[in-house]
This record gives C-alpha cells, structure tokens and sequence, in this order.
C-alpha cells in the first residue's frame, strides 16, 4: 500500500479516534508519519492511535513492525495490526501476550505501568485461567457446531470443574498475595518467541481448530 | 429485576440528575461516575461471536436478577427496542450511542430513580454508570463502588494484579474509571475565555467534552470535564482530580456572569428576556435553537433576572424537547418538520404558566 501523500510505501497505519466524523484511518510512510505525529493533538481526548503511533519508533525498521503486526494472541486470534487500526483488544489475555508491546502505550497514556486502586474483594483468576476459560468455551461452541455432543459435554464439565477450583482458590486466597503469583508465569509466556499457549490447559487442543494460536508469519490475518 | 419493554412509565417524568436541586447547581447539572468492567471467561466484545455476547447478556441477567437490592430494578433488552425508544434512552443518558446503534444481544439495567444503570455488552462487557445531581462527586463515587461490590459478588471480572481491571481499550484499564462532571458555562462562551480555560485544563490531565460525550458537538454550552487517565491512580484520587477542578471552572464562570451584569445589566436582562419570548411564542423550533435559548434562560433564572420558571424546569425541558422524547411525549412517530411544530407547542405550554401534562398533548 502507498503512502496516502506520495508514492512510498505506507508502513504507518493510524486510526484517529477523536475526528468528531468518527475513526479516520491514515495510511503513511515514515516522512509524513513523523510529521503528522509531530502535530499538536486536535482534542485533549487520548488517543490510542497516536500513542501508539508515538510508541512503535520512527526509528523501527519495516520488517520489526511488520512482525509485530503479524504477532497474534494464541487466545482470541487478534493480531497486534487489527488491535493498532481498531484501538480494542480481543480478549483479558492480549494484556499478557502482548505485554511488552503493550507496555510503552500504557505508560504514554496513563503515564504509569501500576493499578494502584481497587481490588477485587475475592481474588481474581489468574490470567492463564481466565485465558483457559475463554478458550474452552470457543473450543465447546465449535463442538455444538460440528454436532459433537459428547466432546461439548466434556468441555462443559470442564469448565465447571475450572468454575468449582476457581470458587475454592478464591475462598483460599482471598486476602492474600496469592493472586499475584500467576503475573510471573504469565510474563515468561509472553516472552517466548512465538505466541505461547498458556499453561496448564486441561487437555491439547486438536491442531485444526481456529482457536490454536496462528503460526506467524504465514497465517495472520489482516497483515 | 423486572424485566420491562414499556418506556412510557419514564417519558412524563425526569430522572434524579436533573431535578436541578444539588450542590452548585446553578453551574453544576450533574455528576457521573462510571466503571468499565469485563467478564473473566469471554473475550472482549471485538472478538465475541453472537452466542458469545448471548450467554454474556444471559449470565449477567440471571445473576443480576439473584440481587435482592436490585428488586425493582428494570431490566430492558436494548436490542428489542425501536430506534426511537433506544434514542429517548440515549437522550436521558442511560445507554451510551454505542450500545444504542451496534448489533447483537445487549441491554440495560436501571433503577427507578435513574441514579444507576448498568450497560451490558456495549465497548466492555458491563458499564457502570451512577448520575447525581449538582456537584456531588464523593456520594456519587459511594453509590458505584457500592455497587460494583455487590456485582462482583456475583461475577467474576478480567483483573490483572499489574495493570487492574482489565478493559477492551487501553485507554480505560485499571480502575477502569471515568468521572465526567456536566457543566453549564454560558458566560465563558459570551465573554470568549471558555479556550483559554480549556487549554489550562489540558495541562493538568483532565478533558472536556459535549452534552452527549466523545465526538459529539458542543451544544447549549454545556460542557463535561472528565479524567484523563485510568491507570496509576486510586479510584478516590481520579474522583478527586476532578473534584478540585470543579470548583475553579465555577469560579471563572461567576466571575464572568459578573462582568456580564456589570458591563450591562440591562442588555444581559434584555438578551435573556428576548431568549425567553421566542421560546414561549415561536410556532417552529428546531432541537438546536431550543437549547441555544434554554441555555440564554438558564442563565436568566440563576441570576434573579428571569423569576417566572425554576432550573427544574428549564432543565426537564433541555430533555423533553429531543427528538424522541418529543415522540414519545406526543405519542407517534414524527417527523423532523412536525417536531418542530410539536416542540414550539411544548415549550409554549410549559413555559407560559399553561402547564399542561404531557398527556395534554395528545
């Protein structure tokens, strides 16, 4: 794709939030990229888009931005690039899967990388349970689709157990740093190379579902 | 929960948040507060199929309905309502324009004294929201925190124990909490310093939008001033930034309803009278215009010029005048031309003493 203002390739994709026509998709090369991010903000509004726009360095070559873009959540399937031009994630666990790609958008935006307010009064699952939970209600929907009661069955009391453990560690945990443990394991899975599956899943999941994590380069969508 | 289809029951009256009555409500028409909160085990909206946002609106019902506090909560499906009914619902500030105008199962929790709805399925998978009148910002945080205790007694929300509640756009994770203060500033538009007021605000982290939100055009010189940020502040330090701007803006703006009376009295009565005659006399009157005028005679009343009708009013009418509620007010569908006719009606018989109720318009 070309540039929107000359005839080099368009690297840069922002989406402005704020026009008050509704979302406005700029397709740019890193010389005019530079001088619209340049730009004071039209509303005092904050906008993912130039944030993040601000955040992915004029500095990064094509290739890094392209693999980036290419980066998909092994839950939901969202892919960083539809997350950059739509500004909203796909599922609780893009925060860990794309955490370090995440990070520096946070901090220009909120200036902070810390929650330092409300807690839930039960602690919450862990985001590899909640990641779990999300993927075996995908997994069951597929099997009611293809007619397969008995696997769909099986998921069910699945997630139930995962409901009942998730009830029992509350009870357990409630009150204490237990919740925080998990944000380690979390972290080493976003930091593997390729997008990571998060641990202890109660069974594989057959390799020809959409809801494996895609295999980058080759399968990502949108790129 | 009583689950509810029949909007008319809220068409005649007004909700709690423009009774016009709270602290500083000369200035101050009302404090929001509201919590972005999403579901551990589902996605977030963008990434749900249609069975997905289905069991989510499910779920949250059904275990809604266990609250016994929430007995006479009404419970309406969003998604079975007529455009009209979903724009009067807009126009009162109960849903959002997004969950009005996107697809699939949605709805909305309200309580009868519009003080609390919960949005189910709009940008996350529930929005909090709780509208006091005036400037009652601490209460109004009581009230949500309240009740977002209770709902998470009976739902498990996405938390990260970084980054807080985890939300769809980043934007609002953490508390997830957005403290929108709405304020009527005639004066600062008059006398040209509302800009210079607002790039001050800029630099302290706090925002400011329309009547109606994010993206919508500033109207009646009502103006919201919210937080910026989410995330790395207490809920109660977020409440307070914006409490201490409050009283600054209301300041400025008696500051300069004053310099309007002491340049010209009576050009200010005049302005004000003029605004006054033409709503109580037109015989067609667009949306726009009734608010630019309502805005003239609010200020009117506030200061002592105009005694004839209370904020109450002036602030019902700056509802009842919208095109659905106009609708539902009169009882059909009308078009653009015909509201315009049905308005200056409306304004005539509510401002001229002749207060007939609204089902004298049928």
């Amino acid at each position: 794709m070309k540039c929107q203002h000359c005839e080099k390739p368009a690297t840069f994709h922002i989406t402005e939030l704020t026009d008050p026509d509704g979302p406005k998709v700029m397709h740019l090369c890193e010389e005019h990229a530079r001088g619209f991010l340049s730009q004071e903000s039209p509303t005092p509004v904050a906008s993912v888009a130039s944030a993040l726009a601000k955040q992915l360095k004029l500095g990064q070559t094509k290739e890094e931005l392209a693999e980036l873009d290419r980066k998909a959540c092994p839950v939901c399937g969202i892919t960083f690039y539809e997350f950059r031009n739509a500004g909203r994630l796909g599922c609780p666990y893009d925060y860990t899967h794309f955490q370090k790609d995440l990070e520096p958008l946070l901090s220009n935006i909120h200036d902070s990388l810390e929650h330092h307010g409300k807690r839930p009064q039960r602690s919450a699952p862990t985001a590899d349970l909640q990641a779990q939970a999300i993927q075996l209600r995908r997994e069951m929907d597929e099997a009611v689709e293809r007619e397969d009661y008995e696997r769909a069955s099986e998921i069910r009391d699945q997630l139930r157990a995962l409901e009942a453990g998730k009830d029992e560690a509350s009870k357990d945990e409630a009150g204490s740093d237990a919740a925080d443990q998990p944000s380690a394991q979390s972290k080493k899975a976003s930091k593997s190379s390729s997008p990571s599956k998060p641990s202890k899943r109660p069974k594989p999941p057959k390799s020809s579902k959409p809801s494996d994590p895609p295999e980058p380069p080759s399968q990502a969508e949108d790129a | 929960m009583q689950p509810t289809e029949k909007l008319d029951e809220l068409a005649g009256r007004c909700g709690e948040w423009l009774r016009g009555t709270g602290p500083e409500s000369d200035i101050v028409i009302s404090s929001r507060i509201r919590l972005a909160r999403n579901l551990s085990d589902y996605p977030f909206i963008r990434r749900c199929s249609e069975e997905d946002r289905l069991a989510i609106e499910r779920t949250v019902a059904a275990r809604l309905n266990k609250l016994e506090e929430w007995n006479d909560v009404r419970y309406i499906n969003v998604g079975g309502l007529s455009e009209v009914d979903r724009q009067f619902l807009v126009e009162r500030q109960l849903i959002s324009r997004e969950l009005s105008e996107t697809e699939g199962a949605r709805a909305v929790a309200i309580d009868p004294s519009e003080q609390f709805s919960v949005m189910i399925n709009e940008e996350d998978h529930l929005r909090l929201q709780v509208m006091h009148s005036g400037l009652d910002l601490t209460k109004a945080w009581e009230q949500i925190n309240h009740l977002d205790d209770l709902i998470e007694g009976a739902i498990t929300y996405a938390y990260h124990p970084k980054y807080g509640y985890l939300t769809a756009c980043p934007t609002n994770v953490g508390t997830g909490l957005r403290v929108s203060v709405m304020m009527h500033l005639p004066a600062l538009v008059i006398t040209r310093q509302i800009d210079k007021v607002f790039r001050s605000l800029q630099k302290i982290s706090v925002t400011v939008r329309g009547l109606y939100g994010e993206g919508s055009q500033f109207t009646g010189d009502f103006y919201q001033v919210s937080n910026q940020i989410t995330l790395g502040k207490s809920e109660t330090e977020l409440v307070e930034q914006v409490g201490e701007v409050v009283p600054v803006l209301i300041d400025y703006e008696r500051r300069a309803r004053q310099f309007l009376v002491d340049q010209s009295e009576q050009d200010l009565h005049d302005d004000v009278s003029r605004a006054l005659g033409i709503l109580c006399t037109a015989k067609k009157i667009s949306s726009e215009e009734t608010m630019h005028y309502l805005s003239k005679v609010r200020m009117g009343v506030n200061l002592g010029l105009i005694e004839s009708v209370a904020v109450k009013k002036i602030n019902e009418l700056f509802i009842h005048t919208q095109p659905a509620h106009l609708q539902k007010l009169h009882g059909r569908l009308l078009g653009s031309s015909d509201r315009n006719v049905q308005r200056a009606n409306y304004l005539q018989r509510h401002l001229s003493g002749d207060e007939g109720g609204p089902a004298d318009l049928n």
